[in-house]
C-alpha cells in the first residue's frame, strides 16, 4: 500500500474530514490506485518546461476601492444554520 | 406538433409573430415536466409559478412590439451549480439542500436580461463531480432514451431536460467533459466555451482553473443563440477575458469548404466501441463531402491527460470546497464539541463519497513533501498537452473526435470503481486542461439505439468555427430530428 492508515488520517485532519474506519479503508485503497495510475506522468520528461495554472494567462485586474453593493443583512443570513440578532452564531473559537 | 418539442428558434418565431404565447408555452414544458419527469429524474426545482410570471411579462413584451430580448418567453433549465437568485441551488449536495441564493450568477442574470423564462433547477453529480449523474446527493437521472442507462455527467439534468423536452435549452458547467458527455449520451447538442469565454461569477466553483459554463440545445443554431446570450467578459470574473464576441447566428451558413480538420490518431484506439468509431470515422468522410479537408494529426500527450486532471482538479477543488465550514450557510452538525470537530462532523455528513475522495486525494497532492512530486508536475504536464493543441492547430482549424469511447452505460455499471468512471472521460478531458472551446454534436445511433456524438475542438475563441462547421454537418444528417421514445 502506498499510504498508510496514521497518513489517511493525517490527511483527513487536514482537509476537516471525519472519518470512518471503513472510509479510511477505502481511501487507502483508493490512493493506491490513483498514486499508481498518476505515477505515469513520471515517464515524461518535464526538465524546464514551465507549469501552466491558467490555459488562458490573464493579468490580475486593477479596480477602483469603492462599495459596488448595497448590505442586506437580512438575505445573507437567512442562509446562516444558526443566527441571532444580526450575527453569525458559531461554536466557541477560543478554547 | 406539441409546443415543449419546439427548438427555442421556432418557439422564438411564433412568439414574435404572435402565433404563440409565452404561457402557452411555458405551460406546454411544465406539462411535459409533469408527465415525463417521474422517469428522467432531470429536475431538483421546478419553479412553475415564477416561471409562469416571467412568461407573463415575456408576453406583456412582446405584445408591446418593437425590439424584443433574444431569449424573450423561451423557458430554460439550469444546472443547480449556478446560483439564481431566491431559487434554491444545491450544487447537487446535502450541505447546501437549502441554499437559497441572495444573488445571481452572471450567466442567470444574462439569461433573465435576455428574457428568458428560467423554468427549474436541473440535477447533476454533487460539486460537478462525476461522468453519469449516479454521484447527485438526491438521485440519478436517467438517459430518456433508454431509462436504465446513465445520461452522462455531471451535467445529467441539462442533457435529460432537452433530450426530454422538458427545456428548449439549458445551461451546464464543463470541467472535464460534464457538458460534452451528458449531450453525446442524450443526442443533444453541448458547448464548452474558451476559458475565459463565459463567466464563472455565481457558479459553485470545482476545479476553478477548468470550469467553464455552456449551452445545451435540441439544435445547433439554438446552441449559437443561448452563446451569444451567455459570453462576454465581466468585470466580476477576473479569469473572464475581454475579447469581442462574434455574431454567431450570423456565421452559421458559411460551411466548411477549405476548412482542415484534423483527425488525431491518439482518439481511435482500441476498446473503442465499435459503432462509435463508426459514426465519428463516417461523420468525418460527411465533413469532406461537404468540402472540408481531413488532415491526420498527432497529440501526443493525450495519454496522459486523466493523471494530469486528477492531480489538478482534485488540488483546485480541495481548496474551493474548503469553504463549506457550516458556519455562515449551508449545513451544520448538530451536537458537536468544539470548532474542529463541528467542521469534521458538518463535512463528514454534508459531503458525498466522491467529493470526499476528490477532497482527501487534492489535500494530499498538495500537502508539504508531495506538492512538486504530484501538483506542479501536473501543471507541467499540462504545458505539454496544451503545446500539443497549439501545435497541431498549426496543421489544421478545427479537429473532430469521438466524445467518448461507448455510449451511454447503465446504471451501476462504473460505481464500484471511481477510476473507470473517470476513464468515461478520456476525450474531453485534455480540452479543459488547454482551455479550448469544445462542441458535441449528434453523429448517429448504435445497435440499441444509443445516441453517440461527435466532438469539434476549436482554436481559443473559436466557437464561431465550430458552431459553423457543426450547423453544415447538422444540415445534411438527420440525426438531431430524432426523439427519445419517452
Amino acid at each position: 500500500m502506498r499510504i498508510s492508515r496514521e497518513e489517511v488520517q493525517r490527511i483527513a485532519l487536514l482537509a476537516r474530514l471525519e472519518l470512518t474506519s471503513v472510509e479510511e479503508a477505502e481511501l487507502i485503497q483508493h490512493f493506491d490506485k490513483m498514486l499508481t495510475y498518476v505515477e505515469k506522468l513520471n515517464q515524461l520528461n518535464t526538465d524546464g518546461v514551465e507549469p501552466t495554472a491558467h490555459a488562458v494567462a490573464v493579468p490580475s485586474p486593477l479596480r477602483e476601492d469603492r462599495v459596488t453593493n448595497q448590505a442586506d443583512t437580512n438575505a445573507l443570513l437567512q442562509n446562516a444554520p444558526a443566527r441571532e440578532a444580526n450575527f453569525f452564531k458559531v461554536p466557541k473559537i477560543i478554547e | 406538433m406539441a409546443l415543449y418539442s419546439l427548438t427555442l428558434h421556432d418557439a422564438t418565431d411564433l412568439l414574435r409573430t404572435r402565433q404563440l404565447s409565452a404561457q402557452e408555452l411555458t405551460r406546454s414544458v411544465l406539462e411535459r415536466i409533469r408527465t415525463t419527469d417521474a422517469q428522467t429524474h432531470s429536475y431538483l426545482t421546478v419553479c412553475e409559478t415564477l416561471a409562469l410570471s416571467q412568461a407573463e411579462a415575456a408576453d406583456r413584451i412582446l405584445a408591446a412590439g418593437g425590439a424584443t430580448p433574444p431569449l424573450c418567453g423561451i423557458p430554460i433549465a439550469v444546472k443547480d451549480v449556478i446560483l439564481t437568485k431566491g431559487i434554491r441551488s444545491t450544487a447537487g449536495s446535502k450541505i447546501l439542500e437549502h441554499f437559497v441564493p441572495p444573488y445571481d450568477a452572471t450567466v442567470t442574470r444574462r439569461l433573465r436580461e435576455a428574457g428568458a423564462v428560467i423554468i427549474g433547477k436541473v440535477n447533476c453529480d454533487e460539486f460537478a463531480m462525476g461522468s453519469s449523474t449516479e454521484n447527485s446527493a438526491f438521485l440519478p437521472s436517467r438517459n430518456p432514451w433508454e431509462l436504465t442507462r446513465v445520461p452522462g455527467g455531471s451535467s445529467g439534468g441539462s442533457a435529460t431536460a432537452v433530450a426530454a423536452d422538458q427545456a428548449l435549452a439549458a445551461l451546464g458547467t464543463d470541467t472535464g467533459g460534464s457538458i460534452r458527455l451528458p449531450s453525446s449520451f442524450c443526442g443533444v447538442v453541448g458547448l464548452k466555451p474558451t476559458y475565459g469565454r463565459v463567466s464563472r461569477f455565481g457558479v459553485v466553483a470545482y476545479a476553478s482553473s477548468l470550469d467553464q459554463v455552456g449551452p445545451f440545445a435540441k439544435d445547433v443554431r439554438d446552441c449559437a443563440l443561448m452563446l451569444q446570450a451567455i459570453a462576454g467578459h465581466d468585470p466580476q470574473d477576473s479569469t473572464s477575458i475581454n475579447t469581442p464576441v462574434p455574431e454567431y447566428q450570423a456565421r452559421l451558413n458559411q460551411g466548411v469548404r477549405g476548412l482542415k480538420i484534423g483527425i488525431p490518431k491518439e482518439y481511435f484506439v482500441e476498446g473503442m466501441q465499435p459503432a462509435v468509431e463508426a459514426a465519428v470515422r463516417q461523420a468525418v468522410a460527411e465533413f469532406a463531402a461537404l468540402g472540408a479537408q481531413p488532415v491526420p494529426i498527432s497529440l501526443p500527450h493525450t495519454e496522459y491527460a486523466i493523471a494530469t486532471y486528477y492531480l489538478i482538479a482534485t488540488a483546485e477543488a480541495s481548496s474551493n470546497l474548503a469553504r463549506y465550514d457550516g458556519m455562515k450557510y449551508g449545513y451544520r452538525a448538530p451536537q458537536t464539541e468544539g470548532l474542529v470537530e463541528t467542521y469534521r462532523r458538518t463535512r463528514a455528513q454534508g459531503f458525498g463519497d466522491e467529493v470526499k475522495r476528490r477532497i482527501m486525494l487534492g489535500t494530499y497532492v498538495l500537502s508539504a513533501g508531495y506538492y512538486d512530486a504530484y501538483y506542479l508536475k501536473a501543471q507541467k504536464v499540462r504545458t505539454l498537452i496544451r503545446r500539443d493543441f497549439l501545435k497541431a492547430f498549426g496543421d489544421c482549424d478545427v479537429i473532430a473526435t469521438p466524445v467518448a469511447p461507448t455510449t451511454a452505460f447503465r446504471l451501476g455499471e462504473k460505481t464500484a470503481d471511481p477510476l473507470i468512471m473517470y476513464l468515461s472521460d478520456i476525450f474531453t478531458i485534455a480540452v479543459n486542461l488547454a482551455g479550448l472551446p469544445g462542441l458535441s454534436v449528434p453523429c448517429g445511433f448504435d445497435e440499441n439505439d444509443m445516441p453517440i456524438g461527435v466532438q469539434l475542438i476549436g482554436k481559443p475563441f473559436g466557437e464561431d468555427v465550430l458552431l459553423q462547421a457543426a450547423y453544415a454537418y447538422e444540415q445534411t444528417t438527420p440525426w438531431h430530428t430524432r426523439k427519445p421514445p419517452l
